[in-house]
């Protein structure tokens, strides 16, 4: 027998994915004369009304810089920008607000983390990455080996996509000094097994940072269970505006780290002899911030917060997997690039004798939007032989005529190039 | 619809298919790798010249039907021109890829008039003229080995 006390009712989780298009006002419009299907959710996701509400009314009534006035505007700004921040913290399950650094995006989170952090490593270190990660996740890594002496090192990834466990584990050493991972592949859809390569590369001695840009709009991400030392993502595949991202990091670490700019807002006090350093997360957020975008990303977890993940996850796994059968079973010629067991949302593929572009052009004149190209992942196309795929993304509007109508357009471009 | 059919005209499959003058030339006197950072395409341009004249021309590479055929078609109409027509042509293919909608595109550019239904698909615009830009540095200048679309 069990008790159940509730002080306040539990709000409604939603669950109705297509009573959520109405949200958007993007899907519903015409693109060549078509209704728009739009796939390319990996790249950059749709804003919901309650975004674009919350953007416009930071804009119209409260505009004004935080932290520094006494004014009303000035406050109320303050509370917005802040208020997004303690949503965040909520969102990923910080231990606290002070772990909670605003940046551009994912990309400007880990480049904090590779240079102020970085500035630990030396000759003879190493920094261990995946073979799918975004080039977000790479390129910042080889300027701090660059800068530092140490070595990037590389865990491979098997032909379905998925990690090489056991290289990886063969890899990480007690010289391995930052393990960053991405949660889920952008290119692959792969979903990495986070939780258990931060619980070893701990035992080895090694802090983690994981890539989170493809996973947060997907799955709820808990920061304290998967333990890790800093989680990067984005607000605009999240649903809310470009511009906006997160850096996680766990206190202890950020406490002990350097600036990675410096300006107003990170210092206490500056003379020309010395300047003394704000207070955590202020230290890492030099310059008036993007207040209109934070409050914005905001707006984007408290929509989230409104849905059922585990339902979110059904919906999406649906889709992924009717989109598979489906263009294996009508389009000829289809080769799926990235079959992990274990995926989220992504459906990267290449047509015989078809160049991912031009299925690109010709799915967009049916209305539907897809990426083509590297992905910002060479090494990944390179690794399957491929100049490029064709990638179909999806979020919690799609629905399956989304799907239905890109398998339609691919037949049509098979059509225009077999005749 | 008919805009896709004006971009993929038949010759543009055609020459995408069965691309002519493909492959490496051993005795060219100029090589230029071309890339397309946007889509990661590359392609690589063999030009033999003499005497002011393209003796010989080939490309290898891998890329979208609108950059093969282009590239297919281009090294179809210069392979034997002066180096003067070619660099002409290039002015002229570059005004058909971009004029605006109500200007007529260049008259006498034959085959290479099918190349026009890339002005309705400006993220197209690079893949046409990635070959043409790897002609243009080829006969032009001395020591420029390299060139991107951006």
């Amino acid at each position: 027998m069990s008790v159940v006390t509730a002080e306040r009712p539990v709000p409604q989780l939603k669950r109705d994915f297509e009573a959520l298009r109405k949200d958007f006002p993007a899907l519903h419009q015409l693109v060549h004369g078509k209704p728009l299907a739009y796939l390319d959710n990996a790249a950059s996701s749709q804003a919901p009304v309650q975004v674009q509400e919350a953007i416009a009314e930071q804009q119209r009534l409260n505009h004004a810089n935080v932290h520094r006035g006494v004014h009303q505007l000035s406050e109320r700004s303050t509370a917005a920008y802040e208020g997004a921040r303690e949503r965040v913290r909520r969102f990923i399950n910080a231990a606290s607000a002070a772990e909670i650094v605003f940046t551009r995006g994912t990309t400007e989170s880990i480049n904090l983390v590779a240079a102020s952090f970085g500035q630990r490593l030396s000759t003879g270190d190493e920094v261990l990455i995946t073979w799918l990660e975004h080039h977000s996740n790479i390129v910042p890594w080889q300027l701090a080996c660059e800068r530092t002496g140490a070595r990037l090192v590389v865990a491979p990834i098997r032909d379905d996509g998925s990690l090489d466990v056991a290289e990886f584990d063969r890899l990480l050493n007690e010289r391995t000094k930052i393990v960053a991972v991405a949660h889920v592949s952008n290119a692959l859809g792969t979903l990495n097994p986070v939780a258990e390569l931060v619980a070893k590369a701990h035992a080895a001695g090694a802090v983690v940072l994981v890539d989170g840009a493809q996973a947060v709009p997907h799955l709820r991400v808990d920061v304290a269970s998967l333990d890790c030392d800093f989680y990067a993502f984005s607000g605009h595949k999240m649903f809310g505006p470009t511009g906006t991202g997160v850096l996680y990091g766990k206190r202890a670490l950020l406490e002990t780290m350097p600036p990675y700019q410096g300006g107003g807002d990170m210092i206490l006090t500056v003379s020309f002899d010395r300047t003394t350093y704000n207070a955590l997360p202020y230290k890492f957020e030099a310059g008036t911030p993007n207040i209109t975008g934070v409050v914005g990303l905001g707006a984007a977890v408290d929509y989230l917060e409104g849905i059922d993940f585990a339902a979110l996850a059904a919906h999406e796994h649906s889709l992924l997997h009717h989109a598979t059968e489906r263009v294996l079973a009508d389009v000829p010629g289809v080769r799926l690039i990235g079959t992990a067991p274990r995926k989220a949302s992504v459906l990267s593929f290449v047509v015989d004798g078809i160049h991912p572009h031009d299925l690109g052009t010709i799915v967009d004149s049916e209305g539907v939007a897809i990426r083509t190209g590297h992905h910002c992942a060479m090494p990944v196309m390179e690794r399957f032989g491929v100049a490029a795929t064709a990638r179909a993304s999806f979020a919690l509007y799609n629905n399956r005529d989304d799907v239905d109508r890109l398998v339609a357009g691919l037949k049509k471009a098979v059509e225009i190039f077999r005749g | 619809m008919d805009e896709l059919k004006e971009l993929y005209r038949q010759v543009i499959l055609d020459h995408n298919r069965n691309p002519r003058n493909f492959g490496e030339l051993a005795d060219a006197t100029r090589v230029v790798s071309g890339v397309n950072p946007l889509c990661g395409d590359k392609m690589t341009l063999y030009v033999k010249l003499a005497e002011d004249k393209i003796d010989d021309i080939r490309f290898k590479g891998t890329g979208c039907a609108i950059s093969v055929a282009s590239s297919s078609l281009m090294t179809e109409r210069v392979k034997g021109a002066p180096v003067a027509v070619a660099l002409r042509l290039f002015d002229q293919v570059h005004e058909l890829l971009t004029a605006a909608h109500d200007r007529e595109p260049p008259a006498d550019l034959d085959k290479l008039a099918a190349l026009g239904g890339v002005r309705e698909y400006p993220s197209r615009v690079k893949c046409a003229s990635l070959g043409w830009h790897a002609l243009k540095s080829a006969i032009t200048a001395e020591g420029e080995t390299r060139v991107t679309t951006e």
